[in-house]
């Protein structure tokens, strides 16, 4: 019991308290491919530290929905942190749902995010919420399609299981279909976390933001919360997109060696993941919005083949 | 006198929740009263399936019964038409013979005609009223053909005779019934393409009615689907399940498609209910395909998701018409472009509706979310019938499920967000005004419903499983674990909303108490909202709902098939002087104009040729009658 908490504090640790580095850490490898200097890699914590000492300006136009926004956005990322194998294979709420839990916890969020970006009133927050929704729409028949190619294999849905089943059969890892779902879950995180070519979290263009534009109004403490939840938001696709298609180092036993282990096979898995997005993001321009469906639909084709492949190579 | 009929319908659904709650627990009964009805007598029966659709009525019309007394209305209209509807919908279920049926059910469809003709002054009331007297009555002759060739097949009119015969007929003649039934049952739920009617007629009805309707009413459509396409005809080919499960997709898909691009309010709600339609039939017909597989385990868990979001779409799209109904009393319109702002007007509204779009949003820990997991868990584990183009359905059933749930995320974004938040869009929605405690009241409950339903989902599916179970076998596919922890088909997935819930509240807690403890700053200062410079933010800055929605419209451009059409005058003396623009950018339904239109337009053809026959005079019609009458005799 004890050690169940110790570990879910431990998830929950290691994901809010890394989120902030991924990000700087990808920005830093962005600015080092650029040719900049670039920020330090922990610039985000003194970002976020700056922010929480600001007294926040709130809109008069808003309600209680826009206040109460960025602690439904933190706690439903707090929660995704007990669900997802981040360090053990088994996470104090593995039982409480499963991946399809998890697809709708980020829904949770992306629903409250959107309907603030329309409570400040701006057209700008309207469009960052139009676009936002629309993008997430189209996302996530991928997702769920990806997910089911994995659990064909695994022959469960629940992440834990998962995790196990390829971390003890490798071999049902190495096959096309495999890959392809790896490929069509890794754009679909690029649409749900707003990264480049879908978003681009460095833009303050009006005609090109999408998720900057939703949390335009927000200040202070409230952006600090905000941008602290989209953090954890990218660390907890990567980390999924890591743990559940290399699944190498995600401990089932709750020991301190196999944990630190885990740990940093984490942290190598996430360096990889963070040098092949910024050097995606270094090389390729943002799409028009009215590409991104194309591109989306792409994925979900490559989806739905790896679906295929499963059932007709059993 | 509204006012007695509402309570009159209260007693009859507290009447049918308490029955019916009896039924699920396993209570069964019949009566039969002869002498009441011709061919058979009036037979009611009650089993688990019948006792489950009755907490559906009696559940609905108790709080849309207490609001309609509540609602500051007055007039008389509909205060017959209102109960007999809601007690016509209690005796469908119950029936236990074709004449008892097809009474009830015409009983139910014309006491919602008149509700719907609440308006009898309004065109757009009228032609609702209209299209749907003529959808509901096509369906009705194809239910009454079905029957009746059952009837004359099996030599019964009972529905228990069937039952015992129908393993007996021959695979063509169970077909042309199925599809007969299906084709009635899907029209009266309003299945695409048969939906026609759906749209116009629940929005054109009162609030409390058009609850009843989008909440109930269409879902006996379902029951009647489940009782021909499992109990009735026992089980059927293959083709039977796909075809359920495939017009199911179709329908989920394409009326939140629909219901995205809409701008009134109820409207949207409309097609939001198809979508739900649409939801419970993909459970439905994946329920079908597994039980002709002989998975009785699969077959229960995917009658369950259906039946269990059956009963989940009843309660908050009753509780979303309630909210939408004391919006449109508080600012005299539906159009939600002329809305805004009213969360802080109607405050017991706003936390009511958003409570109903989050549920139907399938937002965790709420109901919504719980029967789209059982749905999904079900649907996911299709590889055990091995047939590969099967397969390929459910994934086709699987990406249209997705899909449906990430638009109906959008699309109650909008009708939450448009609605409720920012700036009211016009003086209407600036003077509303809260609705009246009793209105209040019936949506708190509900809304309360939603949540339970919710956290309580391993008490609900169990009872759930067992209503399925009376309809194929009895292997229980659920199991319950600590925390309500539901557990399905022996670990493959596990769910547990309580723990959900009591997570995110923590959560919610977390940051709160650390930002207390860590002394950041704490007040926080009240502005405008930032303009780009502008001296002052008006309404008209605001996104509508309309651009809300145009992604969606140019994304599936091919599907809505978006005309703008742009009208601008000129001042007469100088070009460079515009007096008005008109702007309009309608979209067109391709069921209209491809499948309706050239129907209604081949009928007209046929009546206008045919009336060359019709001179009007008695002596060529007397001809008529004695050739109709030599040919009869040369043909016999």
């Amino acid at each position: 019991m004890i050690a169940t908490l110790l570990i879910a504090l431990g998830q929950v640790l290691v994901a809010g308290a890394g989120a902030p580095l991924l990000v700087g850490v990808v920005r830093t490898l962005k600015a080092r491919l650029a040719g900049r200097r670039g920020p330090s890699p922990w610039q985000p914590y003194a970002d976020l530290r700056k922010l929480l000492g600001k007294e926040p300006v709130v809109s008069t136009t808003t309600s209680w929905v826009f206040r109460a926004t960025p602690y439904v956005l933190v706690a439903t990322m707090l929660v995704t942190a007990l669900v997802v194998p981040i360090l053990v294979a088994r996470p104090a709420l593995g039982f409480a749902g499963n991946i399809i839990l998890l697809m709708y916890l980020f829904m949770l969020g992306t629903f409250f995010l959107a309907l603030a970006g329309l409570d400040s009133g701006s057209a700008f927050g309207g469009m960052g919420s139009s676009r936002e929704v629309a993008i997430a729409a189209l996302a996530e028949p991928t997702i769920i399609l990806a997910v089911f190619a994995l659990a064909l294999r695994a022959e469960t849905i629940n992440l834990g299981d998962v995790v196990e089943r390829l971390a003890r059969e490798p071999l049902l890892a190495a096959n096309p279909a495999h890959l392809l779902a790896f490929v069509a879950f890794f754009i679909v995180m690029l649409a749900e976390t707003g990264r480049l070519p879908v978003d681009n979290p460095a833009t303050h263009l009006e005609l090109t933001m999408i998720h900057e534009a939703m949390v335009l109004e927000y200040s202070g403490r409230y952006l600090a919360l905000v941008e602290w939840a989209s953090a954890m938001r990218l660390f907890v696709f990567m980390t999924l997109l890591a743990n559940l298609f290399f699944p190498w180092g995600v401990t089932s036993l709750a020991e301190p060696v196999p944990l630190l282990l885990g740990l940093l096979a984490l942290a190598g898995k996430l360096a990889v993941l963070a040098a092949a997005l910024a050097v995606l993001e270094t090389t390729v321009a943002k799409l028009r919005l009215f590409r991104v469906p194309e591109l989306l639909a792409g994925s979900f084709a490559l989806a739905l083949l790896s679906v295929t492949a499963v059932f007709l190579v059993p | 006198m509204a006012a007695a009929g509402a309570l009159a319908a209260a007693a009859i659904g507290l009447v049918a929740l308490v029955l019916g709650l009896g039924g699920v627990a396993g209570s069964a009964w019949t009566v039969v009263v002869d002498w009441l009805v011709p061919l058979g007598g009036l037979e009611l029966t009650l089993d688990p399936l019948a006792g489950l659709f009755l907490v559906l009525v009696g559940g609905v019309a108790l709080p849309a019964s207490f609001y309609a007394a509540g609602s500051a209305e007055r007039s008389a209209r509909g205060a017959l038409a209102y109960p007999v509807f809601v007690a016509s919908m209690c005796v469908v279920p119950l029936a236990a013979n074709t004449m008892t049926f097809v009474i009830a059910w015409e009983l139910m469809s014309l006491a919602s005609y008149f509700l719907v003709l609440h308006e009898p002054e309004e065109r757009a009331s009228v032609r609702a009223a209209w299209v749907y007297a003529v959808m509901t009555h096509a369906g009705l002759a194809c239910l009454l053909a079905g029957m009746l060739l059952m009837g004359a097949w099996t030599g019964s009119l009972r529905f228990a005779d069937w039952r015992a015969a129908a393993p007996g007929l021959g695979a063509g003649a169970r077909g042309v019934v199925f599809v007969l039934l299906a084709a009635g049952f899907a029209g009266k739920a309003g299945v695409i393409p048969l939906h026609v009617w759906l749209p116009l007629a629940h929005p054109a009805a009162p609030s409390h009615v058009s609850a009843l309707m989008s909440g109930v009413m269409i879902k006996l459509g379902v029951y009647g689907l489940l009782r021909a396409g499992l109990d009735w005809l026992g089980a059927g080919p293959a083709w039977w399940g796909v075809a359920v499960l495939l017009a199911g997709t179709v329908s989920s898909v394409i009326g939140v498609l629909y219901a995205l691009v809409d701008n009134d309010l109820k409207k949207l709600l409309a097609f939001s209910s198809i979508e739900n339609v649409g939801i419970i039939l993909i459970g439905v017909g994946a329920g079908m395909l597994y039980h002709g597989a002989g998975l009785e385990g699969l077959a229960l868990l995917a009658l369950a998701a259906a039946l269990y979001h059956t009963l989940n779409h009843a309660t908050f799209k009753a509780l979303l018409f309630l909210g939408a109904g004391a919006v449109v009393h508080a600012t005299g319109t539906r159009n939600m472009e002329a809305m805004g702002g009213l969360i802080k007007r109607m405050p017991w509204t706003a936390a009511c509706f958003l409570v109903g779009s989050a549920a139907i949003a399938a937002l965790p820990p709420l109901n919504g979310f719980v029967s789209e997991w059982l749905t999904f868990v079900a649907l996911l584990q299709n590889t055990r019938i091995a047939q590969p183009m099967l397969n390929l359905v459910f994934a086709l059933g699987v990406a249209g499920l997705a899909l449906t749930s990430g638009l109906a995320m959008a699309c109650f974004v909008k009708a939450f967000g448009i609605t409720f938040l920012a700036l009211p869009r016009g003086d209407a929605a600036a003077r509303a005004h809260e609705a009246p405690p009793a209105m209040r009241a019936a949506m708190v409950a509900l809304a309360v419903v939603c949540v339970a339903l919710g956290l309580g989902a391993t008490l609900v599916v169990p009872a759930l499983v067992t209503v399925a179970g009376a309809l194929t076998g009895d292997r229980a596919p659920v199991a319950v674990g600590d925390w309500l922890t539901l557990g399905v088909s022996g670990g493959f997935a596990t769910l547990s909303t309580l723990a959900i819930a009591v997570a995110l509240g923590a959560a919610l807690a977390l940051p709160l108490i650390a930002l207390r403890l860590a002394g950041a700053a704490r007040g926080q200062r009240r502005y405008e909202t930032w303009g780009c410079g502008r001296m002052l933010q008006t309404p008209r800055m605001e996104y509508t709902a309309t651009a809300f929605a145009d992604p969606f419209r140019r994304v599936f451009g091919f599907f809505y098939r978006p005309e703008k059409r742009l009208d601008i005058t000129f001042h007469p003396g100088a070009r460079y002087f515009v007096q008005r623009i008109e702007y309009a950018n309608p979209t067109r339904s391709i069921f209209d104009d491809w499948l309706y239109r050239p129907a209604l337009d081949a009928l007209r053809s046929v009546a206008h040729r045919a009336r060359a026959i019709q001179s009007g005079s008695a002596n060529v019609y007397l001809a008529y009658i004695f050739a109709a009458l030599l040919l009869l005799l040369a043909l016999a």
